[in-house]
Order: C-alpha cells, then structure tokens, then sequence
C-alpha cells in the first residue's frame, strides 16, 4: 500500500511531459509539401515543391507525371525539413500523410514513403484526410476559431460548405453539382488563353478588369438550397469570349479580357458570400472558416470579411502559404488524430474519400 | 563475408521480399495485384524476424527498379526510399528484367535469356542476358520498350535461348517467330530472391535513398503537350 503511494507521489508528476512532434507529408496532387508540427511551438519546418511548370505546357495535372514528380522530391525535402527542424527520429513522435482523396499514384507515394520511414523509426503512422488538412489550416494561425463554426472549403477538386461541431464533426450543408470553384477558375483562366494553374493569374486580370461592364449570372441562388454549381459560368464566360473578342482588332482585346474575368471573379465569389450567409443564417452561427487554394483569393477574403462583420461574427482564414496544398495542415491534422488514437496501417489510400465519413477526436 | 540484403519487388502482379545473408535466403512471394502496398512491410517484418535480424543490421536495401508497373515500381521505390532512408542505409537498384533473367539461371540452369514483360499498349518491356554463375549478369542488348515484332532482329539465333516474363505470354507468336526459345513456365515474374543476389555481388551500383529513380523505360507517350509548347 505504502510503495503505491510514494509511487503516485514520485517527482515524475511535476516533470512537464514531452510535447509531441509530428511529420506530415502531402503528394495527394501537384505539390509536394512536407512539414514538421510542434504540439507547443507550432511549425518548425515547413518545405514545399510545386510542379506548376511540370504540368503547365500541358494545360492541367498530368497524374503520371505528378507521380514522378513525387518520387524524385518526397525524400529530399523530408530530409530538408528535419534538418531544418534539428530534429532526428527520436524527436519525432508519429508520421501523418495524406491518405485521400486526391491522385491515385500521387498519393501512393507519401504512403510509402511515410510507411518504409515509420517501419524503420518504429513509429505509428497516421492516415489524414487532405480536406480535413484544409479545413484546419487555420488553426495554425495566431487567432483561432472556436468550435463550433462554418467551414468554406473551395479549392482545385472540392466546393464544400460544411458545419464543423469539432474535430472529426462535419455535417456537409453543400456542395457542387459539377465542377469545383477553383476547376472553374482554372477552366476560364485557360479560356482566356493563361497559362495553368489559372486561377490566380485570372484574379490577377481581373484587377484591370472594369465594375459593371459585363453581368454574370449567380448560379443557384434563386432558389433555396447551399448546393453550388459552376460549370455553368466558365461556359458563359467561353459565350462572352466569343461574342467580344474581335481576332483582327488585338488592341482592345486585353481590356475585353480583364473584364470578363472581373465578372467572372464577381459572379464566382458573389455565389459563395450568397451561400455562405444562408449556412450561417440556417445554423445560428457566427465563426466561418475559409479554406482551400481558392481561399487565397483577396475579393473573396475581403468580401467575406465585409459579410463577418455586417452579421457581427468573425471570419478565419490561412496565411496564403496554407491555403493551397502544403505539408503543415497535414502535420497539424495528422496530431489531432494522433493525439486521438486514429492511427493506422491499413496502407489504403482513398482516391475518393467523403469527409462525412470521418469519425470524431472527441467520442 | 557476403553482405546481408533485403529485397522488395512490386514491379508486376508480383510481390516479393526477401532476406539473404551469408548463409541463408528467406522469402515470401505472392501474386496480389493492388495490394502490394498492403503486403511489402508485413512481408519485410516476417522474414526480419525469422532471420533474426533488425532493420539496422541489414547492409544494403535493394529494389526492383523497374521497367514493370508505373505504380508498382513506385510502390517497392516509396517503401524501400523511405526504410533506407529511415535506418541509413544504401539502396541497390536491380532492374527487373535482369532479376528475371538471374531468376531463370538460379532455377533453370538457363544461361541466355530473352526477358520481356507485357508493356500493354501492344509493346513489351525487353532485355537480353547472358547468366554464368549465382550474381554473375550481363546484358546482352540495352534494355527497352518495343514492338514485340522485330524486337529480337539483333539476336544471335544459335544461341541456345530462353524466354521468360509475360510477354512470352501475350506475344508468344510475333516472339517464336523471330527466334527459337525454350519458353519457361516457371519463371513468369521477377522475383526479390534474385534482386538480392545481384544487389549483394555489386556493391558498386548501391546509392543514396534519394538518389534512386525507378526504370520506366516509357516515357510522353499517354500525355501530350498543348499545342505550340515544346
Ligand atoms: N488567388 C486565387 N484566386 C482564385 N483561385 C485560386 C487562387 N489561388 C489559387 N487558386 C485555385 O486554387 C486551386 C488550388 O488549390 P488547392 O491546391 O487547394 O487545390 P487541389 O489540392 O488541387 O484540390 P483539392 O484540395 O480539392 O484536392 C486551383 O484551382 C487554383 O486555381
Ligand atoms: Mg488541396
């Protein structure tokens, strides 16, 4: 009876546990992104290697070519962010990766990898969902939100309005019938002839672009409904093209160009302030959370931030290097589920994988 | 004394493991199309252990490097990148036409052989080795995706030739047709065992974890450039 007690009674107690470290590694698409997450410091490296210009001559992710990619860059920036971290495999407490959705052969890659280190580390590996990773990414922000609140997920593949009760809680309020906010932004960049991954540069035109010169539609919002669809305005956006660019007169066709995609941009981010102040009208709630590539989108932030504080309630989003895909929101996912006990070597990765499907950290 | 080698094959249907060490060849091998990245660690763990050994005292990690399946080959590289990489050791990159070749020597007594793999896209992935002893290997033509027919046209036809792999299979007619080969039944695929042996007999090819890249033999050929970029 005595030895329990002083053993209870050891100084152990009043030793601060060891806080726990992460490696997460990304490679579901076109970036390769990897990162080491501190529970108390935060991220200690944080390395990423885009393929953009492995894939622009050909107008889109090529996925084999993206596999490729993968292979020659995974280990290399693994190594860059450990040394950059000072860290070596005693420091390191688990291995996150991404397990889907995304590429098949891409996301194989930080599968393996992650498995073959973690054998040779014996440490668990933690199977992350690249939305999920979205969705948190602004939890690495000084300024968190609080559960609970709506999540705007709007990125290359995913248009997702989801209610977030905690980690792991999602209930999906809406999403697209077709092509995805960002693929649509991609599509019409590529209309007018930019080069891949449009997006940007189509917001970067549409800064030149003029207010009121040409009026989009705003898909879905005349009927009830937090469902999106945006095919429907890359293809006026290719009507209008058709109609204003004039092949022999060159002069004035930049100035026609800048402002249909101001009116693209307009119509794509009016669409989504619409639908987002529906979600948060049908739940009560006041914290909204922007994620996702296309969340680097300033109209976008700036005129949800105008929604936030017209309803009195808060906007969250990532500092831009965590809106499109990256290493980090996989590390900090990867330790919440760790932290949870969610990990796993079943080895699947899920090239289609509804975020509805996850369980949560809590129950 | 001979250096102790684990071997990781997924470059076909096939996936192989094996352990060899001076005295001993442990293996596990299985046909499981889509699954081998299921399969390799638990197999690598199995045979660790009935070899006694830990990760750490294995000399050298080898892979088959390929020509195979695009994802299969990434899958032996990904899991073999990220456990040399892991417990610092070198990796020996064995092409999988050559461990079929070895593959036919150490069961079959072959000595010349014609190795080639169904490429699908009606092309095969094809080398040709001359075996003398257990690692011994030389190529006899460069290793390369082809048209089955007129692939073998180089090929001294009074050598005494076997012919291994899938593509003996698929294509056996345009194949016969071009030279006479005793077809093996028995070696069909590549198989760890011999990515072993001839990872252990050159020391000279081991590498860097980052420094290997699988052997696709194929390249721009499902993917096209827009048009006016070069
Ligand atoms: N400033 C911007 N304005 C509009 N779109 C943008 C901007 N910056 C990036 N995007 C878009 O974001 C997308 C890339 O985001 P992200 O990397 O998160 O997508 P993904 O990983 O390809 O898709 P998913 O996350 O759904 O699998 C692209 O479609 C890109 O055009
Ligand atoms: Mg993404």
């Amino acid at each position: 009876m005595r030895g329990k007690l002083s053993l209870r009674r050891s100084p152990l107690v009043f030793i601060k546990a060891k806080t726990m470290r992460i490696l997460g590694i990304e490679t579901s698409c076109d970036e390769t992104g990897i990162a080491i997450y501190d529970e108390d410091k935060g991220i200690l490296s944080h390395q990423l290697y885009s393929q953009v210009k492995v894939h622009a001559d050909y107008g889109g992710v090529v996925p084999e070519l993206a596999s490729r990619d993968h292979v020659r860059k995974t280990l290399p920036l693994i190594d860059k962010a450990l040394k950059e971290a000072g860290c070596t495999a005693d420091d390191i407490d688990a291995i996150a990766y991404t397990a889907g959705p995304g590429l098949v052969g891409a996301l194989l890659v930080g599968s393996t990898v992650a498995r073959g280190l973690a054998f040779a580390w014996n440490k668990p590996v933690v199977p992350v969902h690249h939305m999920e990773g979205h969705l948190l990414a602004p939890m690495l922000e000084d300024e968190v939100p609080e559960f609970p609140f709506i999540a705007l997920l709007v990125s290359g593949g995913h248009s997702l309005l989801v209610e977030v009760q905690n980690i792991g809680e999602y209930t999906v309020l809406g999403e697209s019938i077709d092509d995805a906010v960002g693929e649509a932004f991609d599509k019409t960049a590529k209309l007018m002839g930019l080069d891949y991954p449009g997006g940007p540069r189509l917001a970067k035109l549409a800064e030149s672009g003029r207010t009121g010169i040409y009026k989009f539609p705003r898909p879905m919002t005349d009927r009830p409904g937090l469902d999106f669809s945006f095919s429907g305005l890359k293809t006026f956006a290719a009507n209008t093209l058709r109609a204003e660019i004039d092949e022999a007169n060159d002069e004035n066709n930049e100035q026609v160009k800048a402002d249909i995609a101001y009116a693209f941009q307009e119509a794509a981010v009016d669409t989504l302030v619409i639908k987002c102040k529906r979600a948060l009208k049908q739940t009560g709630l006041k914290r909204l959370v922007i994620a996702g590539g296309v969340s680097a989108n300033t109209e976008l932030r700036a005129k949800l931030k105008e929604l936030m504080t017209s309803l009195r309630g808060q906007v969250y989003y990532p500092r831009l290097e965590y809106c499109t895909d990256n290493g980090a929101m996989i590390a900090y996912a990867g330790l919440q589920r760790f932290k949870a006990g969610h990990i796993d070597d079943a080895a699947q990765v899920h090239p289609r994988w509804p975020l509805e499907e996850l369980a949560s950290v809590v129950k | 004394m001979s250096k102790r080698i684990l071997a990781i094959d997924t470059s076909t249907e096939a996936c192989s493991v094996a352990v060899l060490t001076q005295d001993n060849v442990y293996s596990e091998f299985d046909i499981c199309p889509r699954e081998h990245n299921q399969r390799v660690l638990p197999m690598v763990d199995k045979l660790l252990a009935q070899a006694q050994l830990k990760l750490n005292q294995i000399d050298a990690i080898a892979v088959g490097a390929g020509p195979g399946s695009f994802t299969g080959v990434r899958i032996a590289t990904g899991i073999v990148q990220g456990l040399a990489y892991g417990a610092k050791l070198p990796v020996a990159p064995v092409s999988s036409l050559a461990a079929m070749a070895h593959s036919a020597f150490r069961q079959e007594q072959s000595q010349n052989i014609i190795c080639a793999i169904d490429a699908r896209m009606s092309e095969i992935y094809l080398g040709a080795f001359q075996v003398s002893k257990l690692g011994q290997i030389q190529q006899v033509i460069g290793e390369a995706v082809t048209a089955p027919v007129g692939a073998l046209g180089s090929l001294s036809t009074d050598t005494d030739w076997a012919g291994v792999g899938t593509g003996w299979q698929t294509y056996q007619s345009e194949l016969s047709a071009q030279i006479n080969a005793k077809v093996s039944e028995q070696v069909v695929f590549p198989h760890a065992i011999d990515i072993a042996y001839l990872a252990q007999a050159n020391e000279n090819a081991w590498v860097e974890a980052e420094k290997i890249s699988p052997s696709y033999l194929r390249n721009e050929v499902t993917w096209k450039k827009l048009p006016g970029k070069g």
